[in-house]
């Protein structure tokens, strides 16, 4: 409940309670939450077997999760052996975005700065938190839309029928999975299904350990450029942004510097990245690796990369091929606020309820204990005045109440129940004493 | 309604603290979020100045439906010429302001292309009172 940066997670019957409108998808309370009662929801892995055409789209960070032993190759064929008949980086998309947002970023230089929208996290939170700076995000598709297109495009133009193809996106995290599922600024999405990484690291993994094959598939690939390699890292997308730039991961940091944007209007960055993990993707809520050795394996590999390029070895095949038809599909509609601060639509009953919030809290402690079930106190004075709590869920009011003996004692304990269900209280015990 | 702060000359590192608070307050009243910009940016800018040239300061703001009427008093030196200050790059701070990344001479320039409605009255050595107006139902 307290983990969770928008405030929206109350407790009621000993269960968490979201507020849509609030929740930005960040995945704070999935990494919080102590019994794993939170869980990202995920498509059966057999709905790939539905299509004849399978493609794996795979973000860098999943070969980052692995052990360096275990090589990108063994990694690639045991996903061609699990049942996909293609595997595709998503990062290769990043190619063609670089080109677009160097673009985009020129077009709207009177609209500083401009805010990447590859998390889309980030894009929900400030859609709820700050409003005003809606306008200033990108309005191009992320890599991973960008490669379901390129995918797409080219199995077409290799003859397969269009319903037979089935993408599937590995997620890093419950962001990405949203923004799949419900888009913010596009229609429909390309990607047909999604796969949470930590779920796919596990299949790989045991069936690399338990393999005993001594030779493997080695499936034909492009050849990721360096830059495309680590644009999911912090700083990944930023290097590569023309004019002054900032990156920030973690998603309170991200906050705070907003805050301080939208009061300051001078402002002569050019371009903002912002990512709501800590260490970026490396750091999503469904990775399984330690997000510092992901984000080492991920630089060797650029390294590597970039050592290849030096030599003249390139791969036949580019992204860049399909530049034209990617380039036409690539922005995405208008993104609009939903402001979640407000407490009515109209003015003069906001004002009304916020002089009730401000008596209210005069009532309470200020020790954000969370006993009430609202993460704080002045959330608590705002569920009272929205309706949605009582005064009497605060601890301290019912000792008060039951002072005045305004309240009885099992007043006090069926309400403390309400809010954290009976089971917390063990009375066998303490009647034991 | 009514809301009021208090600025301490040369607490920078607390400036932007009575903006924030206001920001926080229209966003809850439902303003529309260009209008808070505006508002908020004026305010900040005029914050600033306070933190820059005077001892000490208080802002009073009241919130009404149709417009947001914010007072800074403050004491300290005041303005010998207002119209000059006015000027965009008309700037008096010093080298240590400078540094801190203030004091490019846009503070009150800027103030006034935010606000709707910029009043300010100054008395060389007591201080100086500077009223912004916007309206929310343009």
């Amino acid at each position: 409940m307290k983990a969770c940066p928008t405030e929206a997670i109350r407790v009621k019957h000993g269960k968490a309670v979201l507020f849509e409108n609030r929740c930005v998808d960040c995945g704070e309370c999935f990494r919080a939450c102590p019994v794993c009662a939170i869980i990202v929801e995920q498509d059966d892995f057999d709905k790939i077997f539905e299509y004849p055409i399978r493609v794996a789209l795979v973000p860098a960070v999943f070969i980052g999760q692995f052990p360096e032993e275990i090589t990108t190759e063994e990694i690639y064929s045991e996903l061609l052996e699990l049942g996909f008949t293609h595997v595709f980086e998503v990062e290769h998309g990043a190619e063609i975005l670089l080109e677009e947002q160097y673009k985009y970023c020129q077009e709207h230089a009177d609209n500083k700065p401009v805010i990447s929208p590859f998390c889309p996290a980030i894009v929900r939170l400030i859609q709820v938190k700050f409003p005003a700076l809606v306008e200033n995000i990108m309005l191009l598709k992320p890599p991973v839309d960008i490669a379901a297109l390129y995918n797409k495009k080219k199995l077409i133009d290799a003859g397969h029928n269009p319903e037979d193809i089935g993408l599937f996106y590995v997620s890093p995290c419950a962001a990405k999975i949203v923004a799949l599922r419900s888009p913010v600024g596009e229609t429909i999405s390309e990607v047909t299904g999604i796969i949470n990484m930590n779920f796919l690291y596990n299949k790989v993994l045991t069936a690399i350990k338990q393999s005993k094959k001594e030779t493997c598939i080695i499936p034909s690939r492009m050849s990721l450029k360096a830059k495309c390699i680590v644009w999911s890292l912090t700083r990944g997308e930023s290097v590569n942004s023309s004019g002054r730039s900032l990156a920030i991961d973690g998603i309170h940091n991200v906050i705070e510097f907003l805050e301080k944007l939208e009061i300051e209007e001078n402002t002569d960055i050019d371009f903002l990245e912002l990512r709501a993990c800590d260490e970026s993707c490396a750091g999503g809520v469904l990775t399984s690796g330690n997000r510092f050795l992901t984000v080492e394996r991920l630089h060797n590999r650029a390294n590597i990369a970039r050592q290849k390029l030096m030599k003249g070895i390139k791969s036949k095949e580019s992204i860049m091929d399909y530049y034209g038809h990617i380039s036409n599909h690539i922005e995405v509609d208008k993104i609009k606020p939903r402001s979640m601060m407000k407490l009515d639509e109209d003015m003069a009953e906001a004002m009304r309820k916020m002089k009730k919030v401000h008596d209210l809290i005069l009532f309470l402690p200020q020790i954000d204990c969370g006993t009430c079930g609202s993460p704080s106190c002045s959330a608590l004075a705002e569920d009272i005045v929205q309706g949605k709590a009582s005064l009497a869920q605060c601890h301290f009011v019912q000792r008060t109440l039951e002072e005045r003996k305004l309240f009885t004692r099992e007043e006090s304990v069926k309400t403390l129940e309400d809010t954290w269900s009976s089971d917390k209280f063990n009375r066998k015990w303490l009647l034991n004493l | 309604m009514h809301f009021n702060y208090q600025i301490e000359g040369g607490d920078f590192t607390r400036a932007g603290h009575a903006s924030s608070e206001v920001k926080k307050v229209l966003k809850q009243l439902n303003v529309d979020p260009s209008v808070i910009k505006h508002i908020v940016v004026a305010l900040y800018e005029a914050e600033v100045n306070v933190v820059a040239h005077a001892y000490r300061g208080k802002i009073d703001v009241d919130i009404d439906t149709d417009k947001v009427f914010i007072v800074l008093n403050d004491e300290g030196p005041g303005i010998p010429d207002i119209n000059i200050a006015m000027q965009e790059g008309y700037s008096t701070a010093s080298q240590k302001v400078r540094e801190m990344g203030f004091g490019a001479g846009m503070g009150l320039p800027n103030i006034k292309k935010n606000a709707d409605i910029l009043n300010i009255q100054s008395e060389v050595g007591k201080g100086t009172c500077v009223e912004i107006t916007t309206f929310l139902n343009k």
